[in-house]
């Protein structure tokens, strides 16, 4: 238990937030989890119509921050 | 913390994009100045700059500017953007985001509207078809109270 807990802690010291004027390689097409914005707002349009839920899923704006 | 309205708007001295003279905030005191942070990898700034464009046509009488200053840390590729949408207005570079810090913007692209004092009357982050009505009603409202 403490060698997980060991683990998550590592792993979260890890995450950093980029500033908005430095996400010019996480805007990369090459970079998105989804390789279609379009086909991915479709995906969530249907998932949020199934779960009776929305959101949650990602952030807008392809990773740049934008909007 | 963003820069807010009541701030005075931090100054910077920057080289301009297409390598010609340096460009500070300061040498607009008196004017409003429309100040946008962009980059070439910024989508929603293919909407905004052709706003600005034509924002700036629109009150070229008027004592206002747009100045623009441009986040890619290759400024080549802004100058590159450019070439498809060319602007009217001074384009500054700044590669390591030293003036983006010292406003803090919060999205991209980023703007404030500064007033002939040099304080910021209106922060806007990120850009929407719509976004230019709001922005220009505070442009107007502000050359009306600096003609009084």
């Amino acid at each position: 238990m403490k060698l997980v807990a060991l683990f998550v802690l590592l792993v979260v010291a890890g995450c950093q937030s980029v500033p908005s004027w430095e996400r010019g390689v996480l805007a990369r097409s090459d970079m998105q989890l989804e390789g279609s914005p379009t086909e991915a707002l479709l995906n969530s349009q249907l998932y949020d119509s199934k779960e009776a839920s929305a959101g949650g899923l990602s952030a807008a704006g392809a990773g740049c921050g934008c909007n | 913390m963003a820069a807010e309205p009541g701030d005075i708007a931090p100054d910077f001295n920057l080289p301009g994009l297409d390598g010609g003279d340096e460009i500070s905030l300061s040498d607009w005191r008196g004017s409003v100045v429309y100040l946008d942070f962009w980059a070439s990898w910024c989508g929603p700034c293919r909407i905004s700059l052709p706003e600005m464009v034509k924002l700036q046509s629109a009150l070229s009488d008027a004592p206002f500017t747009v100045l623009a200053i441009n986040l890619d840390e290759e400024p080549h590729k802004g100058v590159r953007f450019l070439k498809r949408f060319p602007v009217n207005y001074p384009v500054a570079s700044n590669p390591d985001g030293s003036v983006a810090a010292s406003y803090n913007i919060t999205g991209m692209p980023n703007s404030f509207l500064i007033d002939p004092e040099g304080r910021v009357v209106l922060a806007h982050s990120g850009f929407r078809p719509g976004d230019m009505k709001i922005i220009r009603a505070h442009i107007d409202e502000l050359l009306q109270s600096a003609a009084e």
